[in-house]
């Protein structure tokens, strides 16, 4: 299996959580209790979120299941991939595979761009969300700069898999190439040495930069390995000098509080046995580095310090995700208040007793020895939360529903599902099956010479 | 201009206050022949100044305007402390009940008036450490008027010419206001008057999230005012660190402050008594109306009126008057301190610039403004209190830094006492246990940084602090923490090894 291997390639010294984990991996191992069966079911059934969701005749994907919800730009990257990996599991046919991709990047290449605010994207980048069925931009949202990075990794993807001769691949190929092209990084660098989160036509760039760690390493990769309007190197260096290298329960890492910010860039790339200037220096990869942070949410999870509901050594992650407010309880004699959709994080929070399953299972290929009991417990324990596209998207056993009038075992439930958790499930199951995704995006010549750019070395670049 | 309003109300506190830093009777001396040292501003850098002048034997001539005490006395340190305080009282209160102390009458009941009453009382009683009086009889001669050099070694105050050795101008820095259309016409309160309230403003804007609008934001939100705050960056405190940053945020919004981030104040209206605050956000624009308006936008030195070319002390209007490293400014005779010339505007700065002063302009001394370590704190609930250097300052020096992080959830004292909101991070330079810098995210963070500050000034690293004994239990525990998990990096794995097979060998 691929993921024996894993830990055979961390040349690194031990964190002690790793040590404490390597124990728990081998009565996984022994008792067999998590089935590739489950995992294969649980990744059917969330890819079924991109088949019956979407909108055929564009291509467009909600960003949650809520009524009227509009389409997230990254949600449609995620489709995109997505649909490799149907192909390969057999979730869908090739031939539908390349329609539904298709008519997503023909929508995306002929939608209109231009500074008016009422259009679908602008420099080549796309609004957040649009309008499920015109395209347009929806809710005076921005022009999203990582939004739009996993939009063009969606359709980077699609080109790499579906390069055969045939006139509708070719097609793919060539739209998701100009795609590529067309979008203008270094305007979304507006003069500074980051990137902007992103830009309004009523009030311009927003206040907020690509700074400190985050989920765009992607971002950079791709904006460095444009070939028209490429970041200059010096990005990716002021990028990281926001970085902040933590020592926290005994572990060191590089520092992100929400656990989707350790995982949503490695959904798309292979970081292991690559390193940048940053990493070589600390003498482990990117995804030795979300494998620790990982274990610290659990760690975390087992400590508890606010006394959650529920928490524990199989039930942990706290990443963005649909919550239980705006609300404000008093719990044990304490206010607390509790969030609606927020990024929550540890250690220092903001942490409202919300567990997301999503960011447990997205953590699969770095620490299956914690994953799966988690898979395993909240399969059993938390079965409420498995509906018809797998895994609701989060739960606050802590947060009484109102009209339980009391905290249940699993309190409040999502009764939403989001394509932003959805994608990396099925991904990030393939990666750890198989190795799949990764090894379709090392084709993607962009992000490798963007992840040259960026200093990255080593492994299979 | 800088005020030279007096206190209000005028009440026996207010009166005894006014007493002590501006005797309304007091008669400027006849000026000496000539100065050691001639001090303009008798805040905390020309009271430090004086006092160590006179002290050692100098001549020494001290000259305020207005309230001696500066700021720190007068309109910031003391006042927001002890209205912090009850504000504190009043949180705990209303949290009592997670203690297991019921209190019957809910909600909680202030007595505005007499929260600042108190501090009036206080205030007043803490004013006879900086009165004219004290300085006077530790040797000053206390002049009180406008002072206005004449020359590049005298000036005048009163009437009367001071001729001068050296001078040190210390006069300090005023709120700044910002160019808000409507915002003179409806009148608003900074940190020079909003002590000077004795009944609450039930709705309250609060504009600049600094540490004073931090502060005051919270403090008269638990007081039971309903605050809006707006910030124009995306966090308060924009130059802490960012997590602390957000911790604090998420408490400023669970305790019921309606907070705008990313947003400007456009324009300020009058309707009737209320006050039409439109703040805009990403292109939205929506009203408030609010019935006072508290400005913390940042403070302008207090270079007016001094006739500085007069004396060729080079200055401008945004950074004060110019010094450098030594704190002398372009008149090698003259010399800058505090808030009028520094970067970082503390009492505590002001303090240890003064005393740099002392020793550079009169004992030939060559100390450096550089070489010092200075902590400050903002003192919202719970507290954030940091020293040294951030990470990205030393990562963008190209220090290789890591972090040390002991989140007080996990302190058993914290833990106890509810307080679990915070943490102690401890920066130190990769490859050595040098602590380049701190922040403490605590109730009490500001009790708590000067054990790291001191590390630093003495040249303590983690292995030393990891041998303190510190009393269990204390939240001041998660320092040594930190330096315990410090110690604990150092054990390599043929350490281990070796520690491993000497143990079986000895068992």
């Amino acid at each position: 299996m691929f993921q024996s291997s894993y830990f055979k390639l961390q040349p690194y010294s031990p964190c002690y959580l790793c040590v404490l984990c390597a124990s728990v991996v081998n009565i996984c191992e022994k008792s067999g209790y998590m089935t590739e069966e489950i995992l294969h079911e649980l990744q059917r059934d969330t890819f079924d979120f991109f088949m019956h969701e979407t909108n055929p005749a564009n291509g467009l994907v909600p960003d949650n299941t809520n009524s009227g919800a509009p389409s997230s730009i990254a949600a449609v990257g995620l489709s995109l991939a997505a649909y490799t990996v149907g192909v390969e599991r057999g979730f869908m046919a090739r031939a539908e595979a390349s329609q539904r991709t298709l008519a997503a990047l023909r929508f995306f290449w002929n939608s209109p761009q231009g500074p008016e605010p009422d259009v679908t994207g602008y420099k080549g980048f796309f609004y957040h969300f649009l309008d499920m069925q015109t395209g347009r931009r929806a809710w005076k949202c921005e022009l999203s700069t990582i939004d739009t990075t996993f939009l063009i990794a969606g359709a980077l993807a699609a080109a790499a898999y579906f390069a055969s001769d045939s006139e509708d691949e070719r097609e793919i190929s060539t739209l998701a190439d100009a795609l590529f092209r067309r979008v203008d990084w270094r305007w979304a660098l507006n003069g500074k040495a980051t990137v902007a989160h992103g830009w309004k036509p009523e009030s311009g760039f927003l206040n907020y930069r690509w700074e400190g760690y985050n989920e765009a390493i992607l971002l950079y990769a791709l904006g460095l390995g444009s070939p028209t309007f490429p970041l200059p190197p010096e990005s990716y260096r002021a990028f990281t000098c926001t970085y902040q290298w933590e020592n926290l329960y005994g572990c060191d890492f590089l520092f992100a509080g929400p656990l989707f910010i350790h995982q949503l860039s490695h959904v798309w790339i292979d970081f292991r046995g690559i390193q940048d200037e940053f990493m070589r220096a600390k003498g482990i990869d990117y995804f030795e580095n979300t494998r620790r942070a990982t274990l610290l949410q659990q760690q975390y999870a087992i400590r508890n310090p606010l006394e959650f509901e529920g928490y524990g050594e199989h039930c942990w992650g706290l990443t963005a995700g649909a919550g239980p407010g705006p609300a404000t309880r008093r719990i044990h004699g304490m206010q607390r208040r509790f969030y609606s959709y927020e990024a929550r994080g540890i250690p220092y929070g903001p942490d409202d007793g919300t567990i997301a399953p999503w960011a447990a299972v997205a953590s699969l290929p770095f620490a299956p020895e914690i994953v799966l009991p988690a898979i395993n417990y909240i399969n059993n324990i938390h079965h409420e939360l498995l509906s018809e596209y797998g895994y609701l998207c989060s739960f606050n056993p802590t947060f009484a529903n109102e009209s339980q009038g009391e905290t249940g075992r699993t309190g409040w439930i999502s009764n939403a599902y989001y394509g932003l958790d959805q994608g990396p499930i099925v991904l990030m199951i393939e990666n750890y099956r198989t190795g799949f995704f990764w090894q379709l995006m090392r084709r993607c010549h962009y992000l490798a010479t963007g992840l040259r750019r960026a200093g990255f070395r080593g492994g299979w670049l | 201009m800088h005020s030279t309003a007096e206190p209000l109300p005028r009440d026996q506190f207010n009166t005894e206050l006014v007493s002590q830093v501006r005797p309304p009777d007091w008669q400027n001396p006849e000026p000496a022949d000539r100065y050691n040292m001639v001090i303009i501003g008798a805040g905390t850098a020309g009271l430090v100044t004086a006092a160590g002048v006179a002290g050692l034997g100098g001549k020494v001539a001290l000259i305020e305007r207005h309230l001696m005490g500066g700021d720190c006395l007068n309109t910031g340190c003391v006042p927001s402390k002890t209205i912090i305080r009850s504000s504190r009282v009043a949180q705990d209160i209303r949290e009592a009940e997670a203690f297991g102390v019921h209190v019957p009458y809910e909600p909680v009941q202030i007595d505005f008036a007499s929260v600042m009453e108190r501090m009036r009382r206080l205030r007043a009683h803490i004013s006879h450490h900086d009165s004219a009086k004290r300085f006077q009889q530790l040797g000053a001669d206390v002049f009180l008027g406008e002072a206005r050099f004449v020359g590049p070694d005298s000036m005048e105050v009163a009437g009367k010419r001071l001729c001068f050795r050296k001078a040190v101008i210390a006069t300090g820095a005023r709120p700044m206001v910002p160019p808000i259309p409507g915002l003179a016409e409806a009148g608003y309160l900074t940190n020079e008057t909003v002590f000077n309230l004795t009944k609450r403003p039930e709705r309250l804007a609060v504009i600049g999230g600094g540490p004073l609008g931090c502060e005051l934001a919270q403090a008269f939100c638990r007081l039971g005012c309903r605050v809006t705050f707006v910030q124009k960056h995306p966090q308060f405190l924009p130059l802490e660190e960012r997590d602390a940053a957000q911790i604090l945020g998420r408490v400023l919004e669970r305790d019921g402050i309606d907070i705008r981030l990313n947003s400007g104040v456009e324009q300020i209206s009058v309707s009737g008594k209320e006050k039409l605050v439109a703040v805009v956000s990403d292109g939205n624009k929506q009203t408030i109306a609010v019935d006072e308006i508290v400005v913390g936008v940042g403070r302008a030195p207090n270079v007016e009126g001094l006739n500085l070319e007069a004396a060729r002390v080079r200055y401008d209007t945004e950074k004060g008057v110019w010094v450098n490293d030594f704190l002398q400014t372009s008149n090698t005779r003259i010399y800058a301190a505090g808030d009028v010339c520094l970067q970082h505007k503390f009492t505590h700065m002001a303090e240890a610039a003064a005393r740099i002063v002392v020793q550079n302009a009169l004992f030939l001394g060559r100390k450096r403004v550089s070489a010092l370590t200075v902590p400050w704190c903002t003192y919202t609930d719970p507290e954030i209190a940091h020293v040294g250097m951030y990470v990205t300052e030393a990562r963008q020096k190209r220090i290789d830094v890591k972090t040390f992080t002991i989140p007080l959830g996990d302190v058993d004292r914290a833990i106890t006492d509810g307080e679990g909101d915070g943490f102690v991070k401890i920066h130190i330079r990769e490859g050595s246990d040098k602590i380049i810098g701190a922040t403490i995210v605590a109730r009490h963070a500001g009790e708590m940084i000067s054990e790291i500050s001191l590390a630093m000034v003495a040249g303590v690293g983690l292995t030393t602090i990891s041998t303190v004994i510190h009393p269990y239990p204390t939240q001041a525990e998660a320092i040594k923490r930190a330096a315990d998990a410090y110690n604990r990096t150092r054990l390599k794995p043929w350490a281990k090894s070796l520690s491993t097979r000497w143990l079986a060998w000895t068992r």
